[in-house]
């Protein structure tokens, strides 16, 4: 990060991008929705406990969506529940992300029934897909970090939040 | 011992008892679909089953009438169970509720209206209670795809 400049500022400065500041900082502190659907919540909550701590990789569980940055779309999604997830999600202030954590929230699973959305990806935008029936915490550990790549890769994210441009995301 | 609870409805109500029978001590008996408040009423001030642990629709699509259902009670005193069914043609499919006699059968009322299609006569607030409000359908019916009625039947595995 930076560029050779202490000849002239000294030694207390680091130069950088913006794009890699607020990208930087974005995808340290992802907050989720704390929201739970099925089993695979038990793993969520078990990803954010002691052992496997999420709070260590600035990923902190909030109580609101005002405070979200990510909603993890943890288990099956009934037709009921979808304008549940859907207000949730509306309400996040951006820029926000999607995780489709398990086979029910990518694809329905094996709930192949009337009553079950048969994926997220119908209804929100999803970032991230993680594998899994439930997916072991290492799965969800793995899946933020892609996630947190993927942030880290954003160019224009600054613009685009004071409303110049779209944001790029080039792979 | 529930014998004699369906000796004691045959000597009160005769042939609207349709029929009785036990298997692996358990008791059933079929009543007549439009007398099933009355014998409810008698089955609870003066039988002793001040309970009403299940009550749910059944399809045996194909069959006439076609649907039954079926009330499983139990006397929470001598604690004895007893299953009352009633035949449900397709053509018409009501029942008068027996909300007034078990509160309890309020939302059991409301889930069999709301899978199978039941209607009951006299419920207090007849309206779905685990699909959404705006569902379509009935969706335990044996005749309702299970994928959903806007899919394509699941061929099998195509690999």
């Amino acid at each position: 990060m930076g560029v050779e400049q202490t000849k002239t500022l000294g030694d207390g400065f680091v130069t950088t991008s913006l794009d890699k500041l607020v990208n930087w900082s974005r995808a340290k502190s992802l907050w989720p929705m704390t929201f739970g659907l099925a089993c695979c919540a038990i793993e969520m909550m078990a990803t954010g406990a002691a052992r496997f701590d999420l709070d260590r990789m600035g990923v902190l569980f909030r109580a609101s969506p005002r405070q979200a940055d990510v909603i993890i779309i943890a288990g099956t999604v009934t037709h009921k529940m979808l304008p549940v997830i859907k207000t949730v999600y509306e309400q996040m202030p951006e820029p926000r992300y999607v995780i489709a954590m398990g086979a029910c929230a990518s694809s329905g699973g094996i709930f192949d029934t009337y009553s079950v959305v048969q994926g997220i990806d119908e209804h929100l935008p999803v970032d991230v897909y993680i594998p899994g029936c439930p997916p072991r915490p290492e799965g969800l550990l793995y899946g933020l970090m892609k996630l947190q790549e993927k942030i880290m890769k954003e160019r224009n994210s600054f613009g685009n939040a004071i409303g110049v441009g779209e944001i790029v995301n080039e792979a | 011992m529930s014998m004699q609870v369906v000796e004691k409805l045959k000597g009160t109500f005769g042939a609207l008892v349709l029929a009785s029978g036990e298997y692996r001590d358990e008791t059933t008996v079929t009543v007549e679909r439009s007398e099933i408040v009355k014998i409810c009423t008698f089955l609870r001030d003066d039988c002793g089953y001040n309970f009403l642990s299940d009550l749910c629709g059944v399809d045996y699509l194909g069959r006439t009438p076609r649907f039954e259902v079926v009330y499983n009670l139990c006397n929470l005193t001598d604690k004895t169970r007893l299953r009352v069914k009633i035949l449900v043609e397709e053509r018409d499919p009501c029942v008068d509720t027996v909300s007034g006699i078990w509160s309890t059968a309020n939302w059991h009322e409301r889930e069999c209206w709301d899978l199978m299609g039941i209607s009951f006569n006299g419920h207090p607030d007849l309206r779905r209670i685990l699909m959404p409000a705006d569902w379509e359908g009935f969706p335990l019916r044996k005749d309702y795809p299970l994928q959903g009625p806007d899919r394509e039947p699941y061929q099998g595995r195509l690999s």
